[in-house]
């Protein structure tokens, strides 16, 4: 117990650290980082459709956070999984728009299955096998796929086989039957806001997550494999198989984040370069120190970062890319952990060899 | 002249008083052993003396002035050597590189050639030839101390300690080890040398000081302690030393090796054509010089290396092809030689590494874990086998050397193998900790099991094998029984000369 919060000091430092430079940057610039802290609060959790809208933003944020951290878990790096997110969204919107005539609970289950493979074969399935016969590096080939996913995307809208009717290169909406529901009573002070029943899915998956990596044999081959291949080896482990497996599962985290994005918001395909979600999970999932349930509130606070930045900028006038500079300085200080032991125990030697001698003296 | 002193120094772990209240005087020119049980807090008072952690409390003395160090850089620069116990090498460095690390020669630009230069020079000077441009990764754990040990005198120690030096080397390389010592000894650098076997303290200290439970007990010159005394101070009982196992009722032949080859990983030709059994109830024991082929033979027996030609017959059954975790399933234990590098995962619990083979009841069942009767299991293999702390929840990581090699022997002897492949399996363990596990291979052997038990101490070897079967440049040269065995007909044969074959010459 006292060991997970010792492992949580770090990112809640860094979080800090984040908020302080923040502040520090807009005294200087003439700006009161009080108030615009303050509205960037309002603005994100203020009113019923303000923590609505962040809930539903940290969705997709959440779900690949999971898969990057499932893979960093089995000492892979998965940095293409934006390319994942996309094929899961072209999957389930195709699927979407195609069965109009399922029942809502067949026509959604079948959209985010589809979704899943789809995000399992781009991650896991091509990359891993690459990696094992021809020893191509995960970091490599996951971005290059990430590449050739998203200029499919292009392919697919632009006069492509899913572009609809007209001049925009968007794909047809998808059915009815397809979109999953708001999760928010239409009454009362809900009555202007939603929030996306894709956040339950992604608190299932949380959970489920965390249960295949600490509570099955699964999850602890693949820990094992991450920590320590070559006692993995010689606990008869196939390292090949979980390098395939695992990166499977990280991709089916990102294809399922594009199914739910898709079927929950966008509702159909548009031709857009990037989501960011791939990059972004990288940091929810560093944040998080790759513990799925850390993942949630890692997910819901970049995307409060996101939503609050645009009250923040109305409200205080501090531009809202401020936001994305804090968010650098906290993946700065997450990732140079070993910044802070080290500040720290300089510090503690300091003030013990200071008391050292007043003793001394004394 | 160096000296160093230590006055009243504690370290606490969470949980763990891990030294406390450690008084030692190291005077000038003297070569100072530290003996103690396992977990004493041998290698923590090291890492507190070289800058590693930090003392809670106490002084250190260095040439009567007080010295704090608050990194291993201080103390270095205050001209602390050490060696640790674990090393602290960049694999994918090289040996001059290594050395120089921290203080490289010439400004912004690294002069390779001259590094290399320095470095050769240095460790010809210091008798401990190396050579400066291999990969430290391709070295053995011989040639990596050589390494550290010239790090050391790179940075001008004026003091030399060395944690476990001996535990990871073969009896020559131990005595190559005691020309250096006793050479830097006579340049007037004290020596502060931490080992299990008595022999060796014997041999090169001339004070000992013995630790247990986290104080230092008592310091006295060697020549007034007997090897017995010793001990039994250590452990704080009577414990016998190197007795000798009672006699064996081998059974049917459990493991069946037909003229096998194996490979090493230079593609070289390690094990050529070597034949022999092992019966049920039977402790074979292999002797031989470090690098003869052990390795690749236990290996191939295990299944992690393939064999070229040959078979392997385990209880009658082919075994040649199958995989690792088939051979782990039928009931083939191993205790591989590098405890951190494959026995054990560093940041996973105690329980967690106990089930690191078998993922089955009571750790496991149909692919779920079972936590609660996993942490009863640990709880009791734990105690069993003296695991201290004995906590389930402890990181592999948080233990002493000893202990982590206790976890590994738990786990592989407690699922009542048919076949136990140990290499070294005492290794760093204190005499009290080796009594005890000589008697569970005992027991083992006699409810059944195999035992192939591949050491480079003959006196293990001795003590426990049945029959004894010597390796030599990947051929046995020769097998004798166990009981009556002489070390000078094994010495022999260790050089590739079969006893036997001399006897019909005369
Ligand atoms: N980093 C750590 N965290 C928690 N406990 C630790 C840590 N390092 C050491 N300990 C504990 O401190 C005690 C002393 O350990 P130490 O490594 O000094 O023993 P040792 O005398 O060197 O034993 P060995 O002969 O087995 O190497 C042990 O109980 C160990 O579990
Ligand atoms: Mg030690």
């Amino acid at each position: 117990m006292k060991n997970k919060l010792q492992q949580m000091t770090v990112p809640l430092y860094a979080v800090l650290t984040g908020l302080i430079l923040g502040a520090i940057i807009m005294l200087i610039s003439g700006y009161n980082p009080l108030s615009a802290y303050g509205s960037l609060v309002v603005g994100a959790f203020g009113s019923a459709s303000a923590i609505g809208n962040t809930l539903t933003s940290a969705v997709p944020l959440i779900l690949v956070g999971l898969g990057i951290a499932v893979a960093f878990r089995a000492g892979l790096f998965n940095i293409g999984a934006e390319g994942q997110y996309w094929m899961g969204a072209i999957v389930a919107v195709w699927i979407g728009y195609h069965f109009p005539t399922l029942t809502p609970i067949l026509h959604i289950t079948l959209a985010l299955l589809g979704a899943m493979l789809a995000g399992a074969l781009w991650g896991g399935v091509i990359p891993g096998l690459t990696k094992s016969l021809v020893g191509a590096h995960e970091v490599i080939t996951t971005m290059m796929l990430s590449y050739i996913a998203i200029f499919f995307v292009h392919y697919l809208l632009e006069q492509g086989p899913m572009m609809a009717p007209g001049f925009v290169p968007q794909s047809r909406p998808i059915a009815a039957t397809a979109a999953l529901p708001n999760l928010f009573p239409a009454t009362g002070i809900f009555s202007n806001a939603t929030l996306s029943s894709g956040f339950l899915i992604a608190l299932a998956a949380a959970a489920v997550t965390h249960i295949v990596l600490f509570r099955t044999t699964f999850g602890y081959r693949l820990r094992t494999v991450g920590h320590n291949p070559a006692a993995a080896k010689y606990a008869g482990m196939s390292v090949t198989r979980f390098t395939i497996l695992s990166l499977g599962l990280s991709g089916l985290l990102a294809g399922l984040a594009g199914g739910v994005q898709m079927l929950g918001v966008d509702q159909q395909l548009n031709d857009s370069v990037s989501s960011g979600f791939g990059y972004t999970g990288i940091v929810v999932s560093l944040l998080a120190r790759n513990n799925p349930y850390a993942v949630i509130l890692a997910g819901i606070f970049f995307a409060a970062l996101s939503v609050g930045s645009q009250t923040m900028q109305i409200n205080s006038g501090v531009s809202a890319n401020m936001t994305d500079v804090i968010t650098g300085i906290i993946v700065f200080f997450v990732a140079a952990d070993r910044l802070y032991q080290y500040g720290f125990s300089r510090i503690r030697s300091r003030v013990r060899a200071k008391s050292l001698e007043r003793t001394e003296q004394g | 002249m160096t000296t160093l002193s230590i006055n009243h120094l504690r370290k606490t772990f969470p949980g763990v008083v891990a030294n406390d209240d450690v008084n030692l005087h190291i005077a000038a020119g003297e070569t100072h052993a530290i003996l103690g049980e396992n977990g004493a807090g041998k290698s923590t008072l090291i890492k507190m003396i070289s800058g590693l952690y930090r003392p809670d409390s106490g002084e250190m003395l260095l040439n009567d002035k007080v010295v704090t160090f608050s990194s291993p850089r201080e103390a270095i620069r205050a001209g602390i050597g050490v060696v640790h116990q674990h090393f602290m090498l960049i694999p994918a460095l090289s040996v001059a590189e290594n050395v120089v690390l921290g203080s490289e020669p010439g400004g912004f630009h690294f002069p390779k050639r001259l590094a290399s230069q320095k470095v050769r020079e240095l460790s010809l000077r210091a008798g401990l030839p190396l050579d400066p441009t291999t990969r430290v990764a391709d070295l053995s754990v011989g040639m990596q101390q050589r390494v550290e040990i010239v790090k050391a005198l790179y940075r001008q120690a004026r003091i030399l300690i060395l944690d476990e030096p001996t535990a990871v080397l073969t009896p020559q390389e131990t005595e190559d080890l005691f020309v250096v010592l006793r050479k830097l000894k006579e340049e007037g650098i004290p020596i502060v040398f931490i080992s299990h076997k008595l022999d060796e303290v014997r041999a090169i200290a001339d004070t000992v000081t013995v630790m247990r439970a986290g104080k230092t007990l008592h310091t006295q010159p060697i020549a007034s302690a007997s090897a017995n005394e010793l001990a039994t101070m250590m452990v704080g009982r009577e414990v016998s030393l190197n007795a000798r196992t009672s006699a064996s009722h081998p059974g049917d032949v459990t493991l069946k090796i037909r003229d096998l080859s194996v490979l090493d990983d230079r593609k070289l030709q390690a094990i050529k054509g070597v034949s022999f059994e092992l019966r049920a109830g039977e402790i074979l024991g292999v002797a031989g010089v470090d690098g003869n082929g052990q390795t690749e033979l236990v290996e191939a027996i295990v299944g992690m290396r393939s064999a070229v030609s040959g078979s392997i017959h385990f209880a009658g059954q082919d075994i040649t092809r199958d995989s690792v975790s088939t051979r782990i399933a039928l009931g083939i234990s191993y205790v591989p030689q590098d405890r951190q590098h494959d026995g054990l995962v560093l940041p996973f619990t105690l329980t967690e590494n106990l089930m690191l083979r078998d993922l089955l009841p009571p750790y496991a069942k149909r692919g779920w874990l079972t936590p609660r009767s996993a942490e009863s299991q640990s709880r009791e293999l734990l105690a069993r086998f003296d695991v201290r702390p004995p906590v389930p929840d402890a990181t592999a990581q948080s233990l002493s050397g000893g202990n982590q090699q206790k976890v590994i022997l738990a786990r592989e002897v407690s699922r009542a193998p048919r076949l136990l492949i140990a290499v070294q399996p005492t290794r760093g363990l204190d005499v009290g900790a080796i009594e005890s596990i000589h008697h569970e291979l005992e027991k083992l052997r006699d409810q059944g099991s195999a035992i192939l038990l591949v050491s480079l101490e003959l006196d293990e070897i001795l003590a426990l094998s049945d029959r004894i079967c010597v390796l030599h440049a990947g051929s046995i040269v020769v097998t004798l029984p166990g009981e009556g065995a002489s070390r000078d007909t094994i010495g022999l044969a260790m050089t590739g000369t079969d006893p036997n074959a001399k006897e019909v010459l005369r």
